[in-house]
């Protein structure tokens, strides 16, 4: 195709911190308001953009933590070397403006009629669960009846996001936990890197014709689809998102 | 997702920059490679951003199928790789 060149048309805006709330040591929880805001997809992203005062500008990708209807709200994980995320975990402060742009994306995001009465089966490798949240919650909002297994790998349970709202699901959804470094005392659940054979132990049969959303780093994320695959799901019922090598949950 | 500080990442990543270049959503557009002729969704391509801009291959052959440079607010792509996006 030839090639072009055109000028942006997705709108910055200026948005407003409206709280924040620690959910672990390194990853926080931003509720944004923002005054032109069209509605989110529950799985959807926006686009963060901080610019220095010498006018250096950075831009970031956070998925957005909350369920349609629900004030926007990220879930940001703090990398010791990142340009943005230290600012947003740790400078911060509610009544402080960002600019954003969003919502973005219309691949990896769920509506209950995408599924059907289908089972849902989310996996997720570190802060990759933030968008699967948006997902739960959402599904709880609707009042839909999915049946959904979350498998969480994480690697310690004190870097585990959302522990008491995972806690509280209950109601047809089953959570997993994979604790790939440290386990407490008495742990009992999976305490290894998702593989083929935990993979199998947890997803849906095939035969239901499960949907498959798996967000994390890329490692983790390449390794699980292909789990899937080889386990005769479709690969257009594996839905992906990878955010980069961030770590290893 | 902090996404991009390193690595590879999928097109979900650039949702915003394709909005911006082609003012519509693009992440479920089907990307053909020209060079192999494999078929997917943008959202399940390569991306690459060495940092003077982005990078996007077909994940069969690696062929770059995209590519967009941001110089002074306008965005240049280059879709040569491409032989279709629809």
């Amino acid at each position: 195709m030839a090639g072009t060149a055109v000028r942006g048309r997705l709108t910055w805006q200026t948005a407003t911190v409206h709280s924040l709330v620690d959910e672990t040591a390194s990853v926080r929880t931003i509720s944004l308001s923002v005054p032109d805001w069209a509605g989110h997809r529950a799985g959807q992203h926006l686009d963060i953009r901080l610019t220095a005062e010498d006018g250096y500008r950075a831009e970031r990708s956070y998925s957005i933590a909350s369920a349609p209807g629900e004030p926007v709200a990220i879930t940001v994980e703090r990398l010791d070397d990142g340009e943005v995320s230290p600012y947003l975990t740790e400078e911060l402060r509610a009544g402080d403006e960002i600019e954003l742009r969003g919502p973005i994306g219309g691949y990896f995001v769920w509506e209950p009629a995408l599924s059907g009465p289908a089972p849902l089966l989310l996996l997720a490798g570190g802060s990759g669960v933030v968008p699967l949240r948006a997902m739960l919650r959402y599904r709880s909002r609707v009042g839909s009846s999915v049946p959904v297994r979350l498998l969480y790998s994480a690697r310690s349970w004190s870097e585990v996001i959302y522990r008491a709202e995972l806690a509280r699901l209950g109601d047809g959804v089953q959570v997993i936990y994979t604790l790939t470094r440290e386990q407490p005392p008495g742990w009992t659940g999976y305490a290894r890197r998702a593989d083929q054979a935990m993979i199998a132990e947890v997803a849906w049969p095939v035969p239901q014709a499960p949907l498959a959303y798996v967000c994390g780093p890329t490692n983790f994320v390449e390794a699980v689809a292909a789990d899937l695959v080889a386990l005769g799901y479709p690969a257009q019922q594996v839905r992906t998102e990878r955010f980069g090598a961030t770590g290893t949950p | 997702m902090d996404a991009l500080e390193d690595g590879v990442v999928d097109g979900n990543a650039i949702g915003g920059l394709l909005i911006g270049v082609f003012g519509a959503e693009m992440t479920t557009a089907v990307g053909t490679c020209a060079r192999c002729g494999a078929v997917g969704q943008v959202a399940e391509l390569a991306v690459y951003r060495p940092g003077l801009g982005t990078v996007v291959r077909c994940r069969s052959c690696d062929n770059v199928l995209m590519v967009f440079v941001e110089v002074r607010g306008v965005t240049c792509v280059d879709l040569q790789g491409l032989a279709q996006l629809a």
